[in-house]
């Protein structure tokens, strides 16, 4: 048994709305990998549940009129990984999300779920950062439309108001089409485990493949939140597909990042992480885009 | 309706095939339910923070674990436990003899949940590799066998499953 208060289970987006503003203390679960796991450690013990995980409109994948891929909240991780759509043009949010705990928790964890977390290490957040994910919200007024690197407030704190739910998060087709990315997890153990440090890196090449046209770098556990590496996206942007370029990257992102000591790594060896690991995804990313690094 | 009401539910599902019908405590955990309402005790509860795998079941073919799967959740859904794999006259099924044949056993403890989930990757039918065996396994923990065993039972079963010749 579970310390619960109360569970109001939601027949519709519209339903979960209406209770969100009947139950203002209430806490949403979805999947209910993280919010069972925090009641029985007691920090969300004996409160008032909103379940969402009946909302089959909020599950799946679909490619809109205007390219856009529309992720439902509730997809699981696995029926990410296992999507045509995803695995057609969004290979590497299929990998990313392929690396979340356990084939079991892969089942009940939802992309919504891993994101309204708020937490810096989610393995979703970073691949969703260098893709410009969109994520919808859907209130009492209506939908609203944030990007992703303002729906992290701060740690364990999203931007969703009182009576409002992540609904979709959106890709747009600009964000994906000609890019390739790579997304690296640092851990200790391969499997059931949080990221020390993760990095996913998209790029877009030159028809050549010799220069980079746009490259997007996001981070978990960089820092307080999610982040983007944009001072080192603009250095980078219209460099040559070269090891100096990769060089390069992995001195500027030091700018970026601003990872702190915890029990898992220190600050000195996060900051390393970060620099090696954008190397090696921006490789990948470049390999999967058909170039080459000459070395 | 009420809040106090809210209280209990009536949850109607398929487990092992048959279905079923109770009253489950909104706060029970599927676990609870199969364990107490239902008496599956092959549904063990371990670490009951999804981290172990002892509790897993499928859920509509999938392996999930059953500790942190709120027990109103499973209404409508088709939900099969290790007591669901033996056949009428309560032989094993052949996962289970291959568990036994290659000591992939010690306590027990969590073997049933390491065959429910070496059950859903037999039943795809396809030939793993070792790597992507272990990482379709990684959901499980065995303090006692050190995986090796557990490796070997589901390998050679996928390899007699599919008629092919198990490399030594």
């Amino acid at each position: 048994m579970y310390d619960i208060k109360a569970l109001y289970e939601a027949d519709s987006v519209q339903h979960a709305v209406q209770l969100l503003l009947e139950h203002p203390e209430a806490v949403i679960i979805a999947g209910g990998s993280d919010v069972l796991i925090k009641i029985r450690e007691g920090k969300l013990a004996g409160r008032e549940l909103i379940s969402i995980y009946g909302l089959d409109e909020l599950r799946g994948i679909r490619k809109e009129e205007d390219g856009t891929i529309r992720i439902g909240s509730l997809t699981s991780f696995r029926h990410i990984t296992a999507d045509p759509i995803i695995r057609k043009h969004l290979s590497v949010l299929g990998e990313a999300v392929d690396m979340v705990g356990g084939p079991q928790i892969r089942s009940i964890g939802t992309i919504g779920g891993n994101t309204c977390n708020g937490v810096t290490s989610a393995d979703s957040a970073s691949t969703l950062f260098s893709l410009d994910a969109v994520i919808e919200i859907t209130g009492p007024d209506g939908i609203r439309l944030v990007p992703i690197e303002q729906f992290y407030l701060g740690p364990g704190k999203v931007d969703l108001r009182a009576g409002e739910l992540q609904t979709s998060i959106l890709i747009a087709k600009d964000s994906y089409i000609g890019y390739k990315g790579h997304y690296i997890k640092y851990g200790m153990r391969n499997a059931m485990e949080i990221a020390t440090t993760g990095c996913s890196v998209n790029v877009k090449l030159s028809r050549d493949k010799k220069t980079v046209r746009d490259i997007r770098i996001g981070y978990g556990v960089a820092g307080p939140v999610p982040l983007r590496a944009r001072h080192t996206e603009d250095v980078i942007r219209g460099c040559a597909v070269s090891a100096e370029t990769r060089s390069r990257i992995g001195e500027e992102v030091r700018e970026d990042v601003h990872p702190r000591d915890s029990w898992r790594a220190a600050k000195d060896f996060r900051e390393h992480l970060c620099s090696t690991m954008a190397m090696r995804a921006f490789t990948e990313a470049v390999r999967k885009s058909g170039g080459e690094i000459d070395d | 309706m009420t809040e106090d009401m809210r209280q209990f539910k009536q949850v109607t599902c398929t487990i092992n095939g048959v279905r079923r019908t109770t009253m489950v405590d909104v706060r029970a955990s599927l676990t609870d339910m199969l364990r107490n309402d239902y008496r599956l005790t092959s549904v063990k509860k371990g670490c009951e923070v999804g981290e172990c795998g002892a509790c897993t079941v499928l859920i509509d073919g999938e392996a999930f674990d059953s500790c942190i799967y709120l027990a109103v959740w499973a209404d409508g859904k088709d939900i099969l436990t290790l007591e669901g794999l033996e056949g009428p006259s309560g032989e094993l099924s052949d996962i289970q003899q291959a568990f036994i044949d290659e000591t992939a056993i010690q306590c027990g403890l969590y073997s049933p949940g390491f065959i429910m989930t070496a059950k859903e990757i037999l039943d795809t039918g396809k030939l793993y590799t070792d790597d992507e065996l272990r990482k379709l396994l990684s959901g499980h923990l065995c303090r006692c066998t050190g995986y090796e065993n557990i490796m070997k039972a589901v390998k050679k079963t996928m390899y007699k499953r599919l008629g092919k010749k198990y490399p030594d």
